[in-house]
């Protein structure tokens, strides 16, 4: 069947509703998912102030909140969870960045489907809405962790906040992974059928191969959450066993019975593994290409990179029986999914090691982009390090409920890719708002940011291989515990400190958008097809016209051209290599 | 800074889609490919269920099979009517393209009554869901009663996979509404609503469950609202691809659900 032409040409909207809040252009679109994002990283930011606040002093009188109770505690951990997973780490580098700059990085207009994804903007908005609602009503907000583990998070008298929070955060998980289908159909459409001329798959930057693996894994993996979290909702309501063994609480005998709460952690957990490589390859696409652009030199083995965020993406969907070795699992069914869980080292070392075979012997620009590229790298270094101690069950069982895990998954997954968050912010910033970021406050923002973020999680480490365990609310009474309280204590006023400086970033993007320096189109100097359109770009992106790509995305310093860098649309004559 | 020269072609020039077809039908598949998950996954906690479940019962008696075999038929026509929809629509004859859909959606209706009829019946016999309140003056069987009480998997199971099957029959009988109908099918579908609301006891589940018809119906309006258009062959093979789907999961479920739990085997 021959294709047909797949312009989606929506004339520009008139008037503010049209063109601002159901907006159909993916840039607006793009901006709206950033800023829920930006909200959502405040509150959950906020959240884990209190819990730091309440670690070290756990009968502190706090103005408006009161004393934090230990079942407040949970709440808090639950709802920090599960708002930076799904409403940060999600929506920000794809929904936010990937919407903005995947259309404009392989030359089309829009995205394949503009009202699918404003739909799924709006319902990712209603989620995150219907979650926030868990903390005003009756009972407050769920203390099941943000992995929702049953019989816990199924049975409404299992706690204070496991009546209607719990459902409203079932329903906001159910909500988010709808939308989250609507968004991945659409990116990986639009991949596949939306490409500039010469814009072919080897030609693609790494942040478009990135959102669109990322898109993949959501795809596959966002539907079994759906059903994991509708059968959640059928024990809860309908009085079905799917989850609810014979139990008994509060010395009362439950009317279910037959059901599994294994069942419940390898469905949420074939999701969860594939999400912290949704929260996290994004992260890698950006950090390559700023490390590219700012050494200036083509990134080292683009085919290798490409090659293994696709092997990343797959090991990602058999591994999911690592979070599970705790849980009693058959000794062939561990070693399985621990030599699957070792392999995916191999992935990822290759791009570290491409990351630092760019850097090696460039002329590095240091702006502040690339501070938080290299940082990134760092962060994936250090927190991925501790990952073949986890992925091994003899290991993983000692650890497995102490901080070790928390130090992890919060470098690797947290922080690396809230990096990288950052450092795409900083780097697109002058595409999307026309002005440039102030450079001294961002690099006041890194280094504060980055030591904060080792003080907190390095001692997690060592705090977790003393056998400190995680989700307890306070260690005053537990005399073992009580020694490592002055650890807890630095790593609390880390977090204080850390915290604060994230204002810096916020006064520094606001700020920013009104004064700071006018952008030039292409102030980076980079190759790829964002930077070769207006700034802001018009509409349709290219204003109507769609341009031709004759060379790769990361073509600096090649030899026999004047300019360090061939920019994609360049005429073909100039060399390749 | 630099100078940025760009070289732009002529619009809508762009490399050939890597399956060479059109972005609406590859958003399909791709829906299609996701929502097989969200359907494993309602499967594998069938079969996590059942394995782990010591004497599985098989109560099913030859009257519930021979009424899942009519839904069964009435599916796989309704597949043969959305065949000649899509083949009608290639030649251009729209006007049996909406006989078509208009049978494929009877056949779905049908469907989807006779297998709330299956349900009510169960029902009243015992097979239940704590939540289901009593039949009122219904002959309970012991045997299913029996089964509600030591395997509550089995209703759980049997309710779960078979709604979010209904579910989707029901979504697409909408979905092919809107395809021939467009906005007339907004009132209709209002209509159906009210009659599945108000014809059914206020004791049934499709008491409740039809009010999924009329979120159905609001989300209608507004996605008629945002995209006015004509409905093209291409829209109704991917509505196509949308109906066989929901057909060929039924053939998951068919044997899995009734024939692998029938007495008769």
């Amino acid at each position: 069947m021959a294709t047909t032409a797949h312009v989606h040409a929506h004339a520009a909207p008139q008037g503010f509703i049209r063109k601002y809040i159901f907006s159909l252009d993916h840039k607006v679109i793009g901006l709206q998912y950033y800023f829920l994002a930006l909200t959502a990283v405040f509150v959950g930011m906020f959240l884990s102030l209190l819990m730091r606040i309440h670690l070290i002093w756990p009968t502190a009188q706090l103005p408006l909140i009161g004393e934090i109770k230990p079942e407040t505690y949970l709440s808090l951990l639950t709802m920090h969870g599960t708002i930076m997973v799904f409403f940060v780490l999600t929506t920000a580098p794809q929904g936010g960045f990937g919407n903005y700059f995947l259309p404009i990085q392989i030359g089309a207009p829009d995205m394949a489907f503009p009202v699918l994804n404003m739909l799924s903007f709006w319902t990712t908005f209603v989620a995150f809405l219907v979650l926030i609602a868990a903390f005003f009503v009756a009972g407050g907000a769920p203390l099941h962790g943000w992995t929702g583990y049953a019989p816990l998070s199924a049975l409404s008298n299992s706690g204070p906040g496991e009546q209607l929070g719990a459902d409203l955060w079932i329903t906001s998980i159910a909500l988010f992974c709808v939308a989250s289908l609507m968004g991945a159909l659409n990116f990986i459409t639009t991949t596949l059928d939306l490409r500039a001329k010469g814009m072919t798959l080897m030609r693609l930057p790494l942040t478009v191969w990135a959102w669109f693996i990322t898109a993949i894994l959501g795809l596959l993996a966002f539907g079994v959450l759906l059903s994991a979290g509708i059968l959640l909702l059928l024990d809860r309501n309908l009085g079905t066993s799917f989850y609810v063994p014979l139990v008994v609480v509060n010395g009362q005998l439950m009317g279910h019975k037959g059901g599994s709460p294994l069942l419940w952690q390898h469905l949420f957990w074939f999701f969860g593994h594939p999400e912290v490589y949704i929260a996290i390859l994004p992260g890698m696409g950006v950090a390559s290409q700023l490390l590219s652009t700012f050494s200036r030199k083509p990134i080292f083995g683009y085919r290798a990179m490409v090659y293994a965020i696709v092997a990343i993406g797959l090991l990602g969907f058999m591994v999911w029986g690592h979070h599970m070795f705790m849980s009693g699992m058959s000794p062939y069914s561990a070693f399985a999914f621990s030599l699957m869980t070792m392999s995916i080292g191999v992935p990822s070392a290759i791009k570290t090691f491409n990351w630092l075979g760019t850097l090696w012997g460039a002329k590095i620009r240091l702006h502040s982009p690339m501070l938080f590229a290299i940082g990134f790298v760092s962060l994936f270094v250090s927190g991925g390090l501790s990952g073949p101690f986890l992925a091994q069950p003899v290991l993983d069982i000692p650890l497995h409920d102490t901080y070790f895990v928390v130090g992890h998954f919060h470098l690797i997954m947290g922080v690396a890719a809230i990096f990288g968050i950052f450092g795409a912010t900083y780097y697109w910033f002058p595409k999307m708002f026309g002005r440039m970021m102030d450079e001294n406050l961002a690099r006041i923002h890194f280094v504060i940011t980055l030591v904060g973020t080792y003080a907190i999680f390095m001692p997690m480490h060592y705090l977790g291989m003393a056998g400190q365990t995680r989700r307890y609310s306070q260690f005053t009474e537990v005399a073992y515990q009580t020694k490592l309280l002055p650890l807890q204590t630095f790593m609390s006023y880390a977090a204080f400190i850390t915290i604060g400086a994230q204002l810096i970033f916020l006064f520094n993007l606001f700020w920013s958008m009104w004064k700071g320096a006018k952008a030039s189109d292409n102030p980076w100097e980079a190759t790829t097809l964002e930077w070769t359109t207006a700034t802001p770009p018009p509409h349709d992106n290219f204003g109507g016209l769609t341009p031709v790509v004759n060379h790769g995305p990361y073509e600096y310093n090649v030899p026999g051209v004047s300019k360090d860098y061939v920019m994609q649309t360049d005429p073909a004559s100039a060399p390749a290599h | 800074m630099a100078d940025v020269a760009v070289q732009h072609s002529v619009p809508a020039a762009y490399e050939p889609s890597l399956f060479g077809t059109y972005s609406k039908k590859i958003g399909m598949w791709l829906f299609l490919l996701s929502d097989s998950l969200t359907f494993g996954a309602l499967l594998y906690a069938y079969s996590y269920g059942r394995i782990s479940t010591p004497n599985w019962p098989t109560p099913f008696h030859s009257s519930s099979i021979m009424n899942a075999t009519f839904m069964t038929a009435f599916l796989l026509t309704s597949s043969l009517t959305m065949v000649l929809a899509v083949r009608a629509s290639v030649f251009g004859h729209m006007k049996a393209v909406r006989g078509w859909l208009l049978a494929t959606m009877a056949c779905g209706a049908a469907f989807v009554v006779l297998h709330g009829r299956e349900w009510s019946h169960l029902i009243s016999e015992g097979l239940t869901l704590p939540v289901f309140p009593a039949v009122p003056g219904a002959e309970t069987s012991k045997e299913f009663a029996d089964v509600t009480k030591t395997v509550p998997q089995f209703p759980a199971t049997f309710f779960g996979l078979t709604a979010m099957h209904m579910l989707h029959v029901t979504l697409g009988v909408v979905y092919l509404g809107v395809v021939a109908l467009r906005r007339t099918f907004v009132p209709i579908l209002l209509g159906l609503w009210l009659v599945a609301w108000l014809a059914t006891p206020a004791y049934s589940p499709f008491h409740y469950g039809a009010h999924v018809l009329l979120i159905a119906a609001v989300v209608v309006s507004i996605i008629l609202w945002l995209k006015p258009k004509v409905y093209d062959s291409s829209d109704i093979e991917v509505a196509g691809l949308y109906w066989h789907f929901v057909d060929l999961v039924w053939m998951f479920i068919f044997p899995l659900v009734y024939l692998m739990s029938t007495r008769i085997i």
